[in-house]
């Protein structure tokens, strides 16, 4: 099972109907996926030399007032934080790898979720509803959004384990299926320099996309690739910092529909997902063809 | 017309209040509206009246239905009239996968294009599609006729036991053991008898005919003795 949604508006800056919209979506998408949900917010820009890093800390209250303190001494400018539960969303004035070693010497207690100039990554165990809640899903704006509500079938049900899984700078993916050479897949990109945090099939996608796109790779260009070389049974859809697609397995067992109007674009497991958005009675609506790599781009 | 709207009720008090429609009572004329991509709208009925869904429906709807005649008015998700007996199932837009999925009679119109495995093993409904069918469609078909008047996507009649096929458009490939068969003029009088049931306009001519090359039958005609 598991249950995916998208939405991606086309053009114009962040909208605050982003996150109430995706909320809706997610929550027909309960019955799909009861274990966690998951979503990726293309919020708000980093200013220039920034960036910005979802964290998420363990069970508990976490003094995240320190660690804004920690950072900006170890390197030396203000790194505001939101916090959204047990996520919190950093804006960090230098390079991300040496944050990234920085916390994972000092603060090895923490996961890092996403990163990137745009992207912002929530998953925890629980229900579209309650997830949503935890972290102000329906006061988020953005862009485009992806969203996940996981029923596990292939690896331990965690919050390290939900969707989306974000593997690369503005990247992130979501997948209703199984890949069947997801361990061989990993060990030859972790060859390449990717870095997993899990031994999640889904988490090998994102990093293989992030590879392909790392070699120069067009966000189409990266999926055809990835037709070659996954096996298994696939829905994903993708996100990056101003593009959003879709790819089924070429058996095209795992379901899937896509909407779009003049405004936006929306993909769900489900039609029922995309019949809450404003407009959808009169979207063109069709189910995307197996082994075909659907993509779209900001204006 | 009862008029009968899904964003006030359930799809279980509809299907209840259809189940409950006995053979002589009046209530033979239904309008359901704001079906919103809802799951199993219209299933199981047994009756014969006429049900019209304007909207967009979720799977399974029109599931093994007898008698009742259902048109959709918008696109339907996996799994329409999945194990039809009797009765049709007509949808004005496009139909996903599996569409009359193991139907034993009766007939399903989708008028825009059908999905993968359009007709999987279907074992004796009148499939018409006024556009295309997705890959392996007809998948170990037992009997039955699927009628496409656009083309048929790879793998068609993958498996075919009995079941006939007529496509009008390209085939992107055949399945394992499904062969095209002569186009007799019986072939050609019963196409145009079904595309004319079915309200689809298309020249009955222009279809070309497949089915089972039989040579992966497990027993053979001349041994039927020996089972």
């Amino acid at each position: 099972m598991c249950g995916i949604v998208g939405l991606f508006f086309k053009r114009g800056a962040a909208t605050p109907a982003l996150g109430p919209l995706l909320a809706r979506m997610l929550c027909q998408m309960r019955e799909r996926g009861p274990d966690s949900t998951g979503f990726a917010l293309y919020g708000d820009e980093a200013p220039a030399g920034a960036f910005k890093v979802t964290l998420r800390a363990p069970a508990g209250a976490y003094d995240w007032a320190a660690l804004e303190d920690e950072l900006a001494i170890a390197f030396l400018v203000a790194c505001p934080a939101r916090q959204y539960g047990s996520h919190a969303v950093f804006t960090i004035g230098a390079d991300p790898e040496p944050v990234f070693s920085w916390l994972a010497r000092r603060h090895s207690e923490l996961n890092i979720f996403g990163f990137g100039e745009r992207i912002e990554v929530f998953k925890d165990v629980g229900l579209p509803d309650d997830v949503g809640s935890r972290f102000e899903l329906v006061r988020r704006a953005g862009t485009h959004a992806l969203g996940h509500t996981r029923m596990a079938t292939e690896s331990a049900v965690t919050t390290e384990h939900s969707h989306p899984f974000s593997t690369g700078p503005d990247l992130c993916l979501v997948h209703n299926g199984s890949l069947s050479n997801h361990n061989r897949v990993r060990q030859s990109l972790r060859r390449e320099g990717i870095r997993f945090v899990t031994d999640n099939d889904t988490e090998v996608a994102a990093g293989y996309l992030t590879w392909r796109l790392r070699q120069g790779m067009s966000l189409t260009e990266a999926l055809e690739a990835a037709l070659a070389d996954l096996d298994g049974f696939y829905t994903f859809a993708v996100g990056t910092e101003d593009g959003f697609a879709i790819l089924r397995d070429p058996i095209a067992c795992k379901p899937a529909v896509l909407a779009e109007t003049a405004d936006w674009v929306a993909m769900a497991t489900e039609y029922r997902a995309i019949a809450t958005l404003p407009g959808a009675a009169r979207a063109e609506i069709w189910e995307p063809r197996p082994a075909t790599v659907y993509c779209w781009h900001r204006q | 017309m009862i008029k009968f709207d899904l964003a006030r009720s359930s799809v279980r008090e509809l299907n209840q209040r259809l189940h409950r429609v006995g053979p002589g009572d009046n209530e033979r004329h239904w309008r359901v509206v704001n079906p919103n991509g809802a799951h199993a709208i219209a299933v199981g009925l047994t009756a014969p009246i006429h049900v019209e869904i304007k909207g967009h429906v979720g799977y399974y709807c029109a599931g093994m239905n007898a008698s009742a005649e259902v048109v959709i008015d918008g696109h339907a998700g996996t799994g329409l009239a999945e194990n039809i007996m009797s009765g049709s199932v007509r949808v004005r837009g496009n139909a996903a996968q599996s569409a009359a999925a193991s139907g034993r009679g009766g007939l399903v119109v989708i008028e825009g294009d059908a999905s993968a495995r359009c007709g999987i093993s279907m074992k004796g409904v009148a499939i018409v599609v006024g556009g295309s069918v997705g890959h392996m469609s007809a998948f170990m078909g037992q009997a039955g006729t699927l009628i496409v008047c656009g083309d048929a996507g790879l793998d068609l009649g993958d498996s075919i036991y009995e079941a006939d096929i007529f496509i009008a458009g390209s085939v992107a490939s055949l399945g394992t053991d499904c062969v095209e068969k002569e186009m007799s003029p019986a072939n050609i009088d019963r196409v145009a008898g079904l595309l004319a049931h079915a309200q689809i306009a298309a020249d009955a001519r222009g279809f070309r005919r497949y089915g089972s090359a039989r040579r992966l039958y497990n027993f053979h005609i001349d041994h039927a003795a020996e089972y």
